[in-house]
């Protein structure tokens, strides 16, 4: 475990860096500038008119559509990461199961194709 | 000449847990020093190369041809002051930019600069690079969310949508590159392009691989997200100060990373053309990735923005069916004819 564990240890390492850096600079900026703020500056940017209202509301759904695609196909290729290195091991076997394996996906994939999932305007 | 007994005195430090965390801070601070150089001269480059593609001549006031134009720029962003609107919330909108400019920084752990000089030799480096790249969507969609501000929170909706699409491809594109070396760790992976460059055999995949790294930067013709014409600056829109400077360092850090993995996945990392001077290593390297992401700035020069259906259409019908077949092609290829690499 400890070899694994010292493989690590330098992206720790670098967390703790990028992150002193990320901070000291916004904090840097935050100190050494005059901060004057007055309600017009700091109301949010909408071509010089007052803010109509919450920026947080109803938007498209196909952003949650392509949100849902993306896991689906993201998961795919995470369970493509060890089939690709191990593809030398379980040979012709592997190759096949895998080929199910996508074409029940890509059969998915052409369903959504065809109800206008990927359409946008 | 060091004293033999410094030497004795050092090697016994640096075996040590302290000596050890102290190594490898210098060994990160070696990466990220150079690193952050280029990141400002990347800036400084891309505005040189514009103008020369324009007919101007770019930055050559603040010293010898511009060349201290990086540096104003940051000392300016640092003295400006930082605007944080009334609706935001406060946290999340000054984590942001710190978690977009972390995350440019944190993949460059696992990158192997020449044989052997990587500083987390890990076995998965290809997962960690791709999870760290994949995370930068988060910075995005916080950014726009905090802002509570209509152009940001659009821009960050879009950006999400295009990165995550363009991700699938790339993910594809990695398995089939992974399905020629063999191997997980970056290092491995360019040792097994010792020969032949990955960019020969897929060459199909190396275009949609660096296409796709485009549009996961955000960059021109992809970058809808910041459409300066139709949503201002997308999700960026309420920054100021030196969070907008960390969403801009983290974008150009991020670039300079994308060429580096393109020039380890496909185009043989430190090796030179030809078998030719592999003691020049790392340079090799630098100099693909120079050519890269001169590249990218040529194409920001020619190309004008796609439409957002366009961007949409070329990711999920063009690349990803096109990357999926390749892949199963590739796979096919070299099981039929025993070129399988044996782990």
């Amino acid at each position: 475990m400890a070899p694994l564990l010292a493989d690590y240890f330098p992206v720790l390492v670098f967390i703790g860096i990028a992150a002193l850096i990320a901070v000291s600079m916004v904090g840097s900026a935050l100190i050494l500038a005059r901060q004057n703020p007055y309600p017009e500056k700091l109301s949010a940017y909408e071509c010089g008119f007052e803010p109509f209202e919450d920026a947080r509301r109803r938007f498209d759904v196909r952003f949650y559509l392509v949100a849902i695609l993306f896991i689906i196909f993201d998961l795919e290729v995470a369970f493509l990461f060890p089939w690709a290195v191990s593809l030398s091991d379980t040979g012709l076997f592997g190759f096949l199961s895998m080929l199910g394996f996508l074409g029940v996906l890509t059969v998915g994939f052409i369903y959504e194709w065809c109800k206008g999932a990927l359409e946008w305007e | 000449m060091i004293p033999a007994s410094l030497v004795t005195f050092l090697g016994a430090f640096f075996a040590t847990p302290a000596g050890i965390l102290v190594l490898t801070v210098l060994k990160a601070l070696a990466i990220l020093a150079p690193l952050l150089t280029a990141v400002a001269y990347l800036t400084y480059a891309e505005r040189k190369v514009l103008a020369a593609i324009q007919l101007r001549r770019g930055p050559n006031v603040v010293g010898p041809f511009g060349l201290l134009q990086p540096f104003a720029d940051a000392i300016k962003m640092l003295l400006k002051e930082t605007i944080i609107p009334a609706g935001a919330n406060r946290v999340l909108f000054l984590l942001a930019p710190m978690l977009t400019f972390a995350l440019a920084m944190l993949a460059w752990a696992v990158v192997p600069v020449a044989d052997g000089w990587a500083i987390a030799d890990i076995n998965v480096g290809v997962l960690y690079l791709f999870a760290i790249s994949s995370l930068g969507v988060y910075g995005i969609v916080i950014a726009g969310w905090a802002s509570n501000s209509k152009y940001a929170f659009l821009g960050a909706l879009r950006s999400a949508a295009q990165m995550v699409s363009y991700e699938v491809s790339m993910g594809f594109v990695l398995v089939s590159v992974l399905l020629c070396a063999g191997s997980l760790n970056l290092t491995e992976i360019v040792r097994a392009q010792q020969h032949v460059w990955f960019c020969f055999p897929l060459f199909p995949m190396f275009v949609v691989f660096f296409i796709s790294t485009l549009a996961e930067t955000n960059r021109a013709p992809f970058d809808i997200p910041e459409g300066e014409s139709e949503i201002v600056a997308g999700f960026f829109v309420e920054y100021s100060s030196m969070a907008f400077g960390l969403f801009f360092l983290g974008e150009y850090a991020n670039m300079i990373l994308m060429s580096t993995m393109t020039s380890i996945m496909f185009l043989g990392g430190w090796y030179g053309p030809f078998g030719l001077l592999p003691q020049l290593g790392p340079f090799w390297l630098i100099v693909k990735i120079c050519a890269l992401l001169f590249v990218f700035i040529w194409v920001r020069g020619t190309f004008p923005r796609y439409r957002y259906d366009q961007l949409m259409r070329l990711g999920w019908k063009v690349f990803l069916p096109a990357s999926l077949l390749w892949l199963v092609l590739t796979a096919g290829t070299l099981l039929a004819f025993g070129w399988l690499p044996r782990a």
